[in-house]
């Protein structure tokens, strides 16, 4: 038996090089079963559960598109994760640009500072929100708390992703030369640095979407029916619209990865984990 | 670094009027003004908030100092759900860190095609930001009631619901393994990168199996960052909530689903007892990363 196989692997053994072994390829197809045994049933759940005797095809997603709160579960999600981009931006650009700039001593400390929302849980800076945010009636009851709220978490994605986007530009040459073509440090900021670092801001941006729509332990505590409280309270009661909600979530959140996989091409890859758990 | 400025803006000081001037201004204490936003923000909707839960944590209803909060949930119930959530994040992390450590080992190996590493920590990439409520669903259409490996494997005898419920720590270890060994993948692929190719050599040249340059050689340099990613994974799972919730639902022991239903609608039932659990919770991810930073420090004696 060795005498027949051993000619068949000599030849992929170029250079010393070693073959794949059994061991590896076991792993790999265990990690690859992981991966894709739930999918595959989560699909079949959307698609072939039974319904009125037939298989049900796309029946309980027409149903959800049909559900008016689905519809407004989900524009309030996009609406939220919009508005975290947005404040999480207009916070975080100026400030990482200033500290870059004019306060590089500060570096280590904003370093500390980004993060620690991973030391700080969802469910326990909630604890510590309401009390504190409790008196502010006119934002607490709002929708519009949750997203001010979320770009904490949005912080240690977004700054990191600002953080290495600086560091890769020479920020001092450039600002130096913007100034003696008698730029404000504003207009250095906007006509400068804004466009250098356009692939770190949609980068961050992305992950930040993605927390923005995925976050459920905040709205839920605070009901907001944002859409992972709405789905959540599907499947309660209806695990095949549950199930087609999730692949709707699902190719969300991919969309979005597979976008931060196609600006981060040629780039460095970074560590991309913008779900909330 | 002040130097380096100074020096820079010199030629800039024959250029006319306004520039020297701007420069020497943003050198006094103005220069901080910058960062004022910034502080406030982080200090209104994250330290404010958690320094004072932390404080009143150690506060009776009257507003007096006690500890008998803290107390209170080192005994019974809520000293059994800490028990619950750290079983659960040991169990999922170490099953995560297993596979994702016999994953990454496989991607990286000599002879291992380059598609097959870009196309692991691609999906490695997707798989880990599966989570949530999604994923609690994905898991339940496969092992739970009815599920489709629930049914697979009840024509062999095996009843797989009350076998691996799915709101039990088991269960619950095994939907997060979802995401933890993909996680775990990401994490150590750098530390494994790092291994020099000449330790192979020399361990092979000195007549080492395979086994025996993991274990004496690849296994000493890398147990740091493996530790330390393990230990990154047990955070996660510690503090994960909307998942365990969408499994167990009322049935759930775990700390933050206790944290929850205390808080729920809005109100507190027990404001002192949630203050208490949350600060629990602060000191077990304070010495997750205690640990962590020391894992990080031995790791980068070796691997640079």
């Amino acid at each position: 038996m060795a005498a027949i196989t051993a000619p068949a692997t000599t030849p992929r053994r170029r250079g010393g090089q070693h073959r794949l072994h059994g061991w590896h390829i076991f792993w790999i197809a265990v990690a690859v079963l992981y991966f894709v045994v739930p999918l595959y049933s989560l699909l079949q759940f959307s698609f072939e559960g039974r319904y009125a005797g037939h298989a049900a095809g796309f029946h309980w997603f027409l149903s959800v598109f049909d559900d008016p709160a689905f519809r407004s579960s989900f524009w309030l999600s996009v609406q939220i994760a919009l508005e975290t981009v947005l404040v999480s931006n207009l916070l975080l650009v100026p400030t990482a640009f200033w500290v870059h700039l004019r306060l590089p001593k500060l570096r280590p400390v904003m370093d500390f500072v980004s993060v620690l929302p991973f030391v700080v849980p969802p469910i326990v800076l909630i604890v510590g929100i309401i009390p504190f945010l409790q008196p502010f009636t006119f934002i607490y009851s709002r929708p519009e708390v949750l997203p001010l709220i979320y770009v904490v978490f949005a912080l240690p994605f977004l700054y990191r992703s600002l953080d290495a986007g600086l560091r890769a530009i020479d920020l001092k040459t450039l600002s130096e030369a913007s100034a003696n073509l008698g730029s404000s440090t504003f207009g250095t900021l906007v006509r400068v640095v804004l466009p250098n670092l356009r692939q770190a801001i949609i980068s961050g941006s992305l992950l930040t979407v993605a927390i923005g729509m995925g976050e459920f332990t905040i709205s839920s505590l605070l009901s907001f029916n944002t859409f992972p409280v709405y789905i959540f309270t599907v499947g309660q009661s209806q695990a095949y619209e549950a199930a087609a909600l999730s692949v709707i979530s699902l190719l969300i959140i991919w969309g979005l990865m597979i976008g931060l996989f196609l600006i981060g091409r040629g780039g460095r890859t970074s560590i991309a984990m913008g779900a909330t758990r | 670094m002040t130097t380096a400025v100074e020096e820079l803006s010199e030629p800039a000081a024959s250029v006319p009027a306004r520039t020297p001037k701007t420069r020497r201004s943003w050198k006094g204490g103005l220069r901080w003004l910058g960062v004022l936003p910034f502080a406030a923000y982080v200090s209104i909707f994250l330290l404010i908030p958690t320094g004072e839960l932390i404080v009143d944590a150690f506060k009776g209803t009257h507003n007096q100092f006690t500890t008998a909060n803290v107390a209170a949930i080192v005994h019974g119930q809520y000293l059994q759900s800490f028990i619950s959530s750290i079983e659960l994040a040991a169990l999922s992390s170490l099953f995560g860190g297993v596979l994702g450590f016999f994953l990454t080992t496989a991607i990286v190996a000599r002879g291992a095609p380059s598609w097959l590493r870009s196309t692991m920590v691609t999906f490695s990439g997707m798989a880990a930001n599966f989570a949530g409520i999604p994923l609690a669903f994905a898991f339940t259409s496969t092992i739970g009631v009815g599920g489709v490996i629930t049914v697979l494997v009840q024509h062999f005898g095996i009843n797989l619901t009350s076998a691996v419920p799915l709101s039990g720590t088991l269960g619950l270890a095994v939907v997060y393994t979802y995401f933890q060994f993909p996680l775990m993948v990401l994490l150590i692929v750098p530390a494994v990168d790092g291994l020099k190719r000449e330790w192979r050599e020399a361990a092979e040249n000195l007549g080492a199996s395979a086994f025996q340059y993991w274990r004496r050689v690849a296994m000493p340099v890398l147990l740091p960052s493996l530790l330390g990613a393990m230990v990154l994974l047990f955070g996660g799972a510690f503090s994960a909530y909307a998942t365990a919730e969408a499994l167990s639902g009322s049935t759930g022991n775990l700390v933050t689903e206790y944290i929850a239903n205390l808080l729920n609608g809005n109100i507190f039932v027990n404001a002192q007892l949630s203050y208490a659990l949350a600060f629990g919770m602060i000191v077990v991810i304070a010495v997750l990363m205690i640990f962590y930073s020391a894992m990080q420090r031995r790791a980068n004696r070796w691997l640079r």
